[in-house]
């Protein structure tokens, strides 16, 4: 009784400890923080790429820990950004009222479309979330009255944060803005991700047979991640949006999807952080290689993609851990 | 009613090209599920190599067809033993990212030896020009294509159904495992198999340059058609392959000519609802699990 009693309250532990902060996740974002005292004059860059990395943790949620590959996600964040867009170019410039509506329109749509997809194998649903992705590309494309078409949505005018702080041309109070609503959004996303919830999606993607057996109801939980995931997607969408004042139409490109995808899969799925450093080197690279040249930067991109696939399929995160479980036996065996 | 049975010829013609490219995706997603992105780099590759052998070569323009054949054959021979088959067995996501990555290197490699204009090619006289038949005009160059696809059609089909090769196609797309406790090698048919299909895009895109157009865009551009064909004709069915490439290629066609404004709306809302509607394709081969 007591050796079952010990065995439970060991599994426990290994979730408890699953879930408590680590150092390193704090330094992580301590040096989020730094960043804004550090690079006063790239603030602006360094808040797109916290955007994108918000965009990408959207993404993990349903790649790395439910396992449907999608390559349309730019989708919801293109709604996202278009619901924000709209609101403050016809006369309501709250910002933080601004991110709620679009979360809330891109969470209907990834409701909706979530439906479209219990059905069919993965290049099935591949080719359905490309669809809705080219779909709603060529409808923004095409309503150029209400989305400004190619030419992009001007006038979009956002108001102080809370009345008090205005957006500046050097992007602080953007960076501070983007830095609090992606740290909300990521604690939100990682207590979901550890809670049991979080492990049966896991489970699914795994092996649904087996998922299903253990009693775990897999379309809703799909359709709940998709939604929740696609509403994050479109606040982070919401959030380009109202710190570049404009909103132009490769928010619903498919190369914004690919892209993203390549980002996470560069820094690692099914990590949390995966996204994050995925877009802060992607971003980092693209800046300084398309200057060079924009060929020499896809040319890169695709042998990186065929290295990554084929020798180190777990990204970045997933080959620091590999090597610090190296390290940690290595440590261990000098000890013994 | 001539601007209609126009459409619907041209549109037959779209889909006739459509169909020579996609059937080796078709056949060899049917066959190993791989989830191969990059069919249309081997159709890019065709039209390049045409292009290139016709002005720096002064080969001819048939002579240049078979050429085109067997290169790109060979070509994606290399590629199925290097990059593909470590990933037979692996998720989806790999496959993709990998075909992905091979639809980024062609795109920027293209564009950096042909530069990123559209490629011209010259049709030989006996080619260009039209036929009039019962008042419409027909374009050569088109009823051209319309017949190689039929000769091509029916040797596929007679292959398929005939021989004893396209048996084991057929035993290896319908169950893997058995084809294989039979002594199928399953692994160099689909190696063949991947080769032909490949040749044949290489061969679609030659014949297609005229057509859809050559930059270095061509393998993103047109991915979504050769999928399309390929989900909604149901993998590894030639049959299904022809009649998705013609019904799309004669709604594309269509679609551009009587509502242009909505560009091509029409062709991502008839993929998904045709996808929702037949999940395993039109006439697709369901897989004896």
């Amino acid at each position: 009784m007591s050796d079952n009693l010990a065995k439970v309250s060991r599994h426990l532990s290994f979730l408890r400890a699953r879930e408590r902060w680590k150092p390193a996740e704090i330094v992580f974002w301590l040096a989020l923080v730094g960043v804004y005292f550090a690079f006063p004059t790239s603030l602006v860059f360094a808040s797109q790429i916290l955007i994108t990395g918000l965009f990408a943790l959207s993404l993990d949620m349903i790649l790395g820990y439910a396992g449907i590959v999608t390559l349309g996600h730019a989708a919801f964040f293109g709604i996202g950004a278009y619901a924000a867009g709209l609101m403050a170019a016809h006369g309501w410039h709250e910002p933080l009222s601004g991110l709620l509506v679009a979360g809330l329109v891109a969470g209907i749509a990834g409701y909706l479309s979530s439906f479209l997809l219990s059905r069919g194998g993965d290049l099935t649903r591949l080719m359905i979330t490309l669809g809705i992705g080219l779909l709603l590309f060529e409808v923004a494309n095409s309503a150029t009255k209400y989305t400004g078409g190619v030419d992009g949505l001007q006038g979009v005018e956002i108001g102080k944060l809370f009345g008090v702080f205005g957006f500046d041309l050097y992007g602080k109070t953007a960076y501070v803005y983007v830095l609090i609503i992606a740290f909300l959004l990521f604690a939100f996303t990682r207590s979901m991700m550890h809670s049991p919830y979080g492990l049966a999606l896991r489970s699914i993607r795994e092996n649904q047979t087996r998922a299903l057996a253990i009693g775990i109801p897999i379309s809703a939980c799909l359709t709940n991640i998709y939604t929740i995931a696609a509403a994050i997607a479109g606040i982070a969408g919401a959030l380009l949006t109202q710190t570049t004042q404009f909103v132009g139409i490769d928010v619903l490109s498919f190369q914004r999807s690919a892209d993203l995808l390549i980002m996470l899969i560069i820094g690692g799925t099914a990590t949390l952080y995966g996204g994050f450093v995925g877009a802060a080197v992607f971003l980092l690279a693209q800046d300084r290689l398309s200057n060079l040249n924009p060929q020499y930067w896809q040319f890169f991109l695709g042998i990186l993609l065929i290295v990554m696939t084929l020798y180190l399929r777990s990204g970045m995160l997933g080959g620091l851990s590999r090597l610090a479980d190296l390290f940690r036996h290595w440590r261990n065996k000098e000890r013994s | 009613m001539h601007s209609f049975l126009g459409i619907l010829f041209d549109g037959l013609a779209y889909g006739a090209l459509l169909f020579v490219i996609s059937v080796g995706l078709s056949i060899t997603l049917g066959l190993m599920g791989f989830n191969n992105l990059a069919h249309g780099v081997f159709a890019m590759a065709g039209g390049y190599l045409l292009v290139t052998l016709m002005s720096k070569a002064g080969i001819g323009f048939l002579p240049a067809l078979p050429i085109v054949f067997c290169v790109v054959a060979l070509g994606s021979l290399v590629l199925e033993r290097t990059l593909y088959r470590p990933l037979y067995k692996s998720t989806p996501l790999n496959q993709v990212l990998l075909t992905v990555g091979i639809i980024f290197i062609a795109t920027a490699g293209a564009n950096y030896i042909w530069g990123s204009g559209q490629q011209p090619v010259v049709i030989p006289g006996w080619l260009s020009g039209q036929y009039a038949v019962l008042g419409l005009d027909l374009s050569r160059y088109r009823l051209f294509l319309m017949a190689i696809v039929a000769v091509i059609t029916f040797a596929l089909v007679f292959g398929l159904e005939r021989t004893r090769f396209g048996a084991k196609i057929r035993a290896s797309v319908d169950n893997q495992r058995t084809a294989e406790a039979m002594g199928i090698r399953v692994e160099r048919v689909f190696q063949l198999t991947f080769a032909l299909g490949s040749g044949l895009a290489g061969l679609g895109g030659a014949l297609g340059v005229d057509v859809l157009g050559l930059d270095p865009n061509f393998a993103i551009k047109y991915l979504v058609y050769f999928l399309l064909v390929v989900v909604v004709g149901g993998p590894g069915s030639v049959f299904g392959t022809l009649l998705a490439a013609l019904l799309l290629g004669v709604a594309d066609i269509a679609g551009k000519y009587y509502v242009p404004q909505l560009g091509a709306f029409i062709i991502y809302a008839a993929m998904i609802i045709l996808l929702l509607l037949f999940p395993h394709g039109l006439l697709g081969r369901r897989k004896a699990k």
